[in-house]
């Protein structure tokens, strides 16, 4: 908790002098302004911990403004915003499984699935019998997404892509 | 995916290229009739430093009831110091070293120090010394050597060694540390926090930059300088925004070191932590008569950082500490 939001930490950087005080330089994101702030903290230093709770639901639809999510237990539904969704919108899968971050009952943050499948919309034919490992061209994905993909995988295809990293991992199984 | 934990941190390019570097630091003090030495991991004093925390562990002698603790030293200084009073002559060390709490782009929590001590030169020809085997390692230009003073006043203009506790946390509140500042009220800690964040990026870009007569107050095992009672006779080596080296002209003092080491435990005791057992053999060797000389440590992973253009600890460690 930071001036009463809950926050994110992006980056820890350790700054130590040999002979000296610890410092922690991190990279926080406010949860609820999606402020990206820098803060120095001396090694040891304490901040509140933020009351959030993370629940599984899965990804019904959007109607533009929210996205909904639903409970497959107990069908409650909850609807999240734009600033909670974030740049994980490209990731979002009809039914798949998201986690969702939810502070006072309100969600602030959609986390999706490690490994999403996703159906190739468009990308270059490339060249017959290359095997993986070589450059790779870009793929947009159906949820506009876009990866590298390797030059054998062609438009319509369902792929596996990392979202952690934004990589391709396999062409999925049928 | 978890199953990659096996292999190096390091590529097997770069680890040939840190024994070649190796060989030629070992070259350097051999043709300078500096010998090397290898002294214990295990001892059963440790630092007092309240910033240094030494890892510890049991050992169970075969005829003893209870078992001791011994501690994983932070740096091979006070057993080569003893060598030192013993008469060993110039003496050189490669060896692992182990602080806890330490982990980041710069940081393992072991790492290979090299540490050398040179009877009969002071701080100022050490200095010397280290910059021929920079330019051997780096092929770098003549290290610029600055006080810290100036260069404090310089990026920063404020006075280091006159500036009060006051303007100190006015300074930090003004460059964005104002919560920090605010509950903090040891100048050394503010000092630190802008010289790392304001001055380290700053200088030694082009070429090795000396920082010398740190604060009397962060003396750690420096005399404090005859001329100027403010300063110590202690040194830091940067380099493209990395401490590489840290060096004394040496106390040789026994009952003040004993007083600074009992200084350091009354600091932890104040701040929560647990004194330290202080290196009686240490002391004794002082005592004895430890000759002139002045010594220095320096970072040899973070040397192959620089030496092979690396940017982060692992690149240069076979397995860093998460791998090991």
């Amino acid at each position: 908790m930071l001036d009463g939001e809950p926050c994110n930490i992006l980056e820890n950087e350790f700054v130590k002098p040999g002979k000296g005080q610890a410092f922690s330089r991190v990279k926080i994101r406010k949860l609820i302004s999606g402020k990206v702030i820098e803060k120095t903290f001396k090694s040891g230093d304490s901040v509140e911990g933020a009351d959030v709770m993370d629940t599984d639901l899965a990804y019904l639809y959007t109607d533009g403004e929210f996205w909904h999510f639903m409970n497959n237990e107990t069908f409650e539904q909850i609807a999240a915003d734009e600033t909670a969704v974030g740049e994980n919108v490209k990731w979002l899968v009809e039914n798949d499984v998201c986690t969702i971050t939810l502070w006072n009952g309100a969600p602030i943050a959609v986390q999706p699935a490690n490994f999403v499948e996703l159906e190739i919309t468009e990308t270059d034919p490339g060249l017959k019998g290359d095997t993986a490992g070589t450059g790779g061209k870009p793929a947009t994905l159906s949820s506009g997404a876009v990866v590298r993909v390797p030059l054998f995988v062609q438009t319509g295809e369902v792929v596996r892509v990392d979202t952690r990293s934004g990589e391709y991992v396999s062409r999925a199984q049928k | 995916m978890q199953t990659d934990n096996w292999r190096p941190s390091a590529s097997i390019e770069i680890l040939k290229q840190r024994a070649l570097i190796l060989q030629k630091i070992r070259h350097f003090f051999a043709v300078r009739d500096v010998l090397e030495v290898d002294t214990p991991t295990l001892s059963h004093g440790t630092v007092t430093d309240e910033h240094l925390h030494s890892f510890s562990t049991q050992f169970t002698h075969p005829f003893a009831t209870h078992a001791c603790t011994l501690y994983l030293q932070t740096s091979p200084e006070f057993a080569m110091k003893r060598l030192l009073s013993a008469g060993s002559g110039a003496i050189y060390q490669i060896c692992k070293s182990f602080r806890n709490e330490e982990t980041g782009r710069f940081h393992n929590p072991e790492f290979t120090m090299l540490e050398w001590y040179r009877p009969d030169f002071d701080h100022v020809q050490l200095m010397t010394e280290i910059d021929e085997l920079m330019q051997m390692v780096l092929g770098c230009e003549i290290a610029q050597r600055v006080t810290y003073q100036d260069i404090f006043k310089q990026h920063l203009s404020c006075d280091p060694l006159t500036a009060t506790l006051a303007d100190l946390k006015t300074l930090a509140k003004q460059y964005g540390y104002g919560e920090l500042a605010a509950s903090e009220n040891n100048k050394d800690t503010l000092l630190m926090l802008l010289f790392s964040q304001h001055v380290e990026p700053q200088i030694g870009q082009d070429r090795p930059c000396f920082v010398m007569d740190f604060p009397a107050s962060q003396a750690a095992l420096a005399k404090i300088s005859a001329t100027n009672s403010l300063v110590a006779e202690r040194f830091e080596l940067y380099f493209r925004g990395i401490e590489l080296a840290n060096g004394f002209h040496e106390l040789t003092d026994g009952p003040e070191q004993t007083r600074r080491f009992q200084q350091d435990n009354a600091k932890r005791q104040s701040n929560g932590l647990d004194p330290m057992p202080i290196d009686e053999n240490f002391i004794a060797a002082l005592n004895f008569g430890l000759p002139n000389c002045a010594g220095v440590a320096l970072g040899i992973d973070r040397l192959l950082m620089l030496a092979l253009s690396c940017s982060k600890i692992e690149q240069v460690i076979a397995f860093e500490n998460s791998r090991a």
